[in-house]
């Protein structure tokens, strides 16, 4: 696939203005750019979270696309028996599931895998704000080490769950993962992931202002500094074969990675974080690089 | 050509002819005792080529009622099954399928709820969804089974209806039992049930929204009226869905409720499922010895059959409710819908409940004309009962 062109992307809008997000709201970006990539082929299924609310007020809705809010366990299941309803009409749709970390990573845990072992022809878009958000900031399982939230006041004790390694060792076609600091590379993967049948996984990392606390305006900043800090990794597997993406390349290279602390300390949720606590996070990055160029 | 073939079918077998001859497009299921059955025949069905089908082998009940959900909004019709446990878990979905309007057919193989693990019949599973918005009915026997599922999808795709609905065939007493079913020729089920209908349909590229947080929350509760209304209105949709079953078949269920020996009747045994069976024994032994009984048995609880219950019972002497269930501190989910509608429809009765055979105890027809016997004799000697809600151990 040829790189993208801004310039190229459709101009019609699936997100409309004036929506009830957050000022500065990653999933408002995310939900724009799967309009930009995949436009009218989608079917949106929606667990709780923040994009029930995003979507405004019934009989309205601010996504103009089909959406089927589902229960908070239930995502792909709903979506994979959608999929085949599709499948035996013979219509054309992209089944996507857009959901954020609780309803991938814990409560719709076992959803996600028993779809993905079974390879329900669909996308599962995991919109990463790394707290439950919706429900005020509560610590997730893809929280990362040392984050305040309304449920770790002195910092989360444990680390972030690899969920796409996870997702990875399912053997599923297609795992990837993006950043809504990053719209060119997360559109170049929905597109790759719809073109390929069977289960595909995007982690989409998506930092929210709200809940991490920093200024509205930072949040592509912020998402920037996650990648390059090497916080935060793109890569994409296809059938298993892990390739950094083009973006996070240069920082296999630990001596090109910014300082994580550039990363932290514009957020409020690491305002307590302890110095020792900050070589304990650069460690864990070493750590996910080495793990994952393993599978290079 | 319509032929009829019969075969000896256990209760979970009719089901699985039900579904295949319903043209069932995407079936989800997971297993549990005593539900299994029902989904490996489905299998089978679908890997020989003789049903073009979808299966969906999900890792739990809740992902199997949310994939055919999916599968139902999509446009296509589904099925799914479970039994006692595996319905708790389905629960939160139940809601959400009757609350988003798609009809759906389930059946459910009552079994008895734990602790401990037990996999006998009775009816807590069943009933304790009784508030979700589903249409709920009972079969008596496997026959039953097979045509109450092929006038399900039917009754659920009517227009006035538009609701997901379930069977419910009791553990083992039904669903492995074998029986002799008359399994009706694909071409008379065609000729009976139209082609899939249903609300809305979610395509690509038709933006629709299903269960955003409403505007106004009127409105909101103006959705569970409506679907309250049009379980309502689903009562005169089950009755002609009977009728037109009845002359396609020549069976008729009564619709909503179904008669025994009632007209010259002065008591009444109110039941539902299975046991109804051994009830009419009952009536007939307690027919032999001079007492005027009859049976009225409860096909739907959802929609109550306030109306047909009152018009039957309006100069009754006195009635007693077989529950195989109970709300622990109230008393049985069956006597407390019976005695609240009857009052709603001003008919004045003594109302016995009995709590029976739950865990799976067996009752047998004997122990069922012992209690009415004891009921009536008390009531005629006395001119009252001493105790209204009883539980039976045998």
């Amino acid at each position: 696939m040829a790189p993208i062109s801004i310039k190229e992307l459709p101009r019609k809008k699936y997100v409309l203005p004036g929506n009830p997000s957050c000022p500065g709201c990653p999933e408002t970006l995310g939900l724009r750019y799967i309009g930009m990539a995949l436009g009218d082929r989608v079917i949106l299924v929606v667990p709780a979270g923040c994009t029930a609310v995003i979507e405004g007020l019934a009989p309205g809705c601010s996504i103009s696309l089909p959406v089927i809010n589902v229960p908070f366990a239930s995502a792909d299941a709903v979506a994979a028996g959608i999929a085949a309803a599709k499948e035996v009409l013979g219509e054309d749709a992209v089944v996507v599931v857009w959901a954020g970390d609780g309803a991938t990573a814990d409560i719709g845990f076992a959803t996600l895998s028993g779809a993905a072992e079974r390879g329900d022809n669909i996308i599962h878009i995991c919109v990463d704000n790394e707290a439950y958000m919706n429900t005020g900031i509560q610590r997730s399982s893809l929280t990362p080490y040392g984050a305040w939230t309304t449920t770790t006041w002195t910092g989360k004790k444990e680390r972030k769950k690899e969920l796409p390694l996870i997702m990875l060792m399912h053997k599923i076609p297609y795992v990837a993962t993006a950043s809504v600091g990053y719209p060119t590379d997360f559109i170049e993967k929905l597109r790759r992931a719809a073109s390929i049948k069977g289960f595909k996984y995007i982690h989409l990392h998506a930092p929210c202002p709200t809940g991490w606390r920093f200024d509205p305006s930072q949040t592509v900043e912020i998402a920037k500094l996650a990648v390059e800090t090497g916080m935060w990794i793109l890569f994409e597997a296809i059938n298993g074969k892990v390739r950094i993406s083009p973006f996070s390349i240069p920082y296999k290279d630990r001596s090109k990675r910014k300082p994580v602390k550039e990363y932290i300390k514009l957020q409020g949720r690491f305002r307590a974080l302890s110095d020792e606590e900050l070589k304990k996070i650069e460690s864990m990055i070493d750590d996910a690089w080495n793990t994952l160029l393993k599978f290079t | 050509m319509i032929c009829v073939v019969i075969k000896p079918l256990t209760g979970n077998y009719a089901v699985a002819w039900a579904v295949k001859l319903g043209r069932v497009r995407v079936v989800s299921a997971y297993p549990i005792t005593p539900q299994t059955t029902i989904v490996e025949k489905i299998s089978e069905f679908v890997e020989k080529g003789e049903m073009d089908a979808r299966i969906i082998r999900v890792e739990s009940e809740h992902s199997a009622l949310a994939a055919v959900y999916g599968a139902a909004s999509g446009g296509v019709r589904a099925f799914t099954a479970t039994s006692s446990h595996g319905l708790m878990y389905m629960s939160e979905m139940l809601w959400w399928v009757a609350g988003a309007r798609v009809p759906l057919v389930m059946a459910i193989v009552t079994r008895t709820m734990g602790p401990p693990w037990n996999i006998w019949t009775d009816h807590s599973d069943f009933l304790s969804q009784r508030d979700t918005g589903w249409l709920m009915m009972f079969a008596e026997h496997n026959q039953e089974v097979l045509d109450s599922i092929i006038q399900l999808f039917k009754i659920t795709e009517d227009p006035r209806v538009f609701l997901p609905g379930m069977v419910a065939l009791d553990a083992f007493i039904l669903s492995h039992t074998t029986e002799p079913v008359d399994i009706p020729g694909q071409s008379l089920v065609d000729s009976f049930l139209p082609e899939r209908r249903q609300p809305y349909v979610f395509r690509a590229g038709e933006p629709i929204t299903m269960g955003n947080i409403p505007s106004n929350l009127k409105e909101h509760m103006k959705m569970r009226w409506d679907i309250h209304k049009s379980l309502e209105a689903a009562k005169k949709v089950i009755a002609e869905v009977d009728q037109e079953w009845s002359k396609l078949t020549g069976r008729s269920y009564g619709g909503l409720i179904d008669c025994y020996r009632c007209s010259d009747a002065k008591y009444f045994i109110v039941g539902a499922g299975a046991w109804v069976g051994d009830m009419r024994e009952a009536t007939e032994l307690l027919r032999s010895e001079g007492y005027e009984v009859g049976l009225i048995k409860m096909r739907y609880v959802r929609p109550f059959p306030s109306e047909e219950l009152a018009s039957v019972l309006r100069n009754a002497k006195g009635v007693v409710v077989f529950d195989r269930a109970v709300s622990p501190g109230s008393a049985g989910p069956m006597y407390l819908d019976v005695v609240t509608h009857l009052t709603e429809q001003n008919v004045r009765v003594p109302i016995k409940n009995v709590l029976a055979g739950l865990a799976g105890v067996d009752v047998t027809y004997e122990d069922i004309a012992g209690i009415v016997k004891s009921f009536i004799n008390e009531l005629e000697s006395k001119g009252a009962i001493s105790r209204y809600i009883e539980w039976y151990f045998g």
